[in-house]
């Protein structure tokens, strides 16, 4: 879909920031000189089309007690799709991405302990044969959230 | 912040999206069976906590255009990385920052910033922005570029 003005103008202002009060979208929706029902109606056209994958809270998974811990490995061509399903069926993988580098296979697991991932990977590591790199969060830095549009 | 039942169904309730509807809080405790009044005290004790980070939309990057996504990782040292890392987190085109452990000799890089760009031109670019501001500090560089989702799925709450 195309945005217009108005999307683009949505968008920008509202990736954060949405009230929590008994009527947050006409509060968001007068601070963008636009009506409650222009507001939702547009917000539900951009989600129809995908443009947003959701509107709503974004959650920090590390807060809630659970653990969540990036890892890498470098997996030859000709296994790549056989090591993805095994990476891939493991129910604490959470997310798996192919990546151009050496170490080509990078994935999320998580888990409700750090136990309980690191035994997903050592689980990874002997049906493979092949080594993960455990890259654990040491420290987050402040990222502003703001795609410019 | 340990959350109790009551949370992690608020979690589960809204992480997809809210209602859009009038009072959308309202339509949330509805289902949950408690008050408007509780569920906006709950979010708002989440987001004090970080364990909410925002309310709002959440732009679908490729759909936007934005199809290149590259994954620049430096070598800083350990000494200023924290305060390079507060600084290019800042900038608009950042979406994720962290420090990781080097595994050494195969990965010297400890300092991760995730860039999104409409292509690989502007990845470079803006790459090219941080290397500007890291340079002094900085031993070696490298962008691991996306090429494939192999997985992805939605958020999980640990115990």
């Amino acid at each position: 879909m195309e945005l217009d003005e108005v999307d683009r103008r949505i968008l920008n202002a509202l990736q954060g920031g949405f009230p929590i009060c008994a009527r947050p979208y006409r509060v968001a929706a007068e601070c963008l000189g636009l009506s409650e029902r222009r507001l939702t109606a547009r917000l539900k056209r951009m989600l129809k089309a995908r443009v947003l994958t959701r509107f709503g809270p974004l959650y920090n998974a590390d807060r809630m007690g659970g653990s969540n811990v990036l890892a890498a490995m470098t997996v030859p061509e000709a296994d790549y799709e056989n090591v993805a399903t095994l990476v891939n069926a493991r129910p604490e993988i959470a997310h798996n991405y192919r990546r151009e580098h050496r170490l080509n296979m990078w994935f999320v697991g998580a888990g409700e302990t750090p136990e309980a991932v690191e035994a997903a990977f050592r689980r990874i590591e002997a049906a493979t044969g092949l080594a993960v790199y455990r890259f654990p969060k040491e420290r987050e830095y402040f990222v502003e959230l703001k795609l410019e549009l | 912040m340990k959350l109790d039942t009551t949370d992690r169904r608020l979690v589960m309730a809204t992480q997809a999206g809210l209602p859009l509807v009038g009072q959308p809080y309202k339509a949330v405790a509805e289902q949950l069976g408690i008050s408007a009044d509780e569920v906006m005290r709950r979010l708002a004790a989440m987001q004090a906590a970080g364990v909410l980070r925002r309310i709002g939309a959440v732009p679908n990057h490729y759909a936007l255009g934005y199809r290149a996504n590259g994954m620049t990782v430096w070598d800083v040292a350990d000494g200023l990385v924290d305060e390079l890392g507060e600084r290019i987190g800042r900038l608009t085109f950042v979406s994720h920052c962290y420090r990781r452990p080097r595994h050494l000799p195969d990965w010297p890089y400890n300092l991760f910033a995730m860039v999104h760009g409409r292509d690989r031109a502007e990845v470079e670019a803006y790459r090219a922005e941080l290397r500007a501001i890291l340079d002094p500090a900085c031993r070696a560089e490298d962008v691991l570029y996306s090429c494939g989702i192999l997985k992805k799925t939605g958020l999980r709450i640990g115990g």
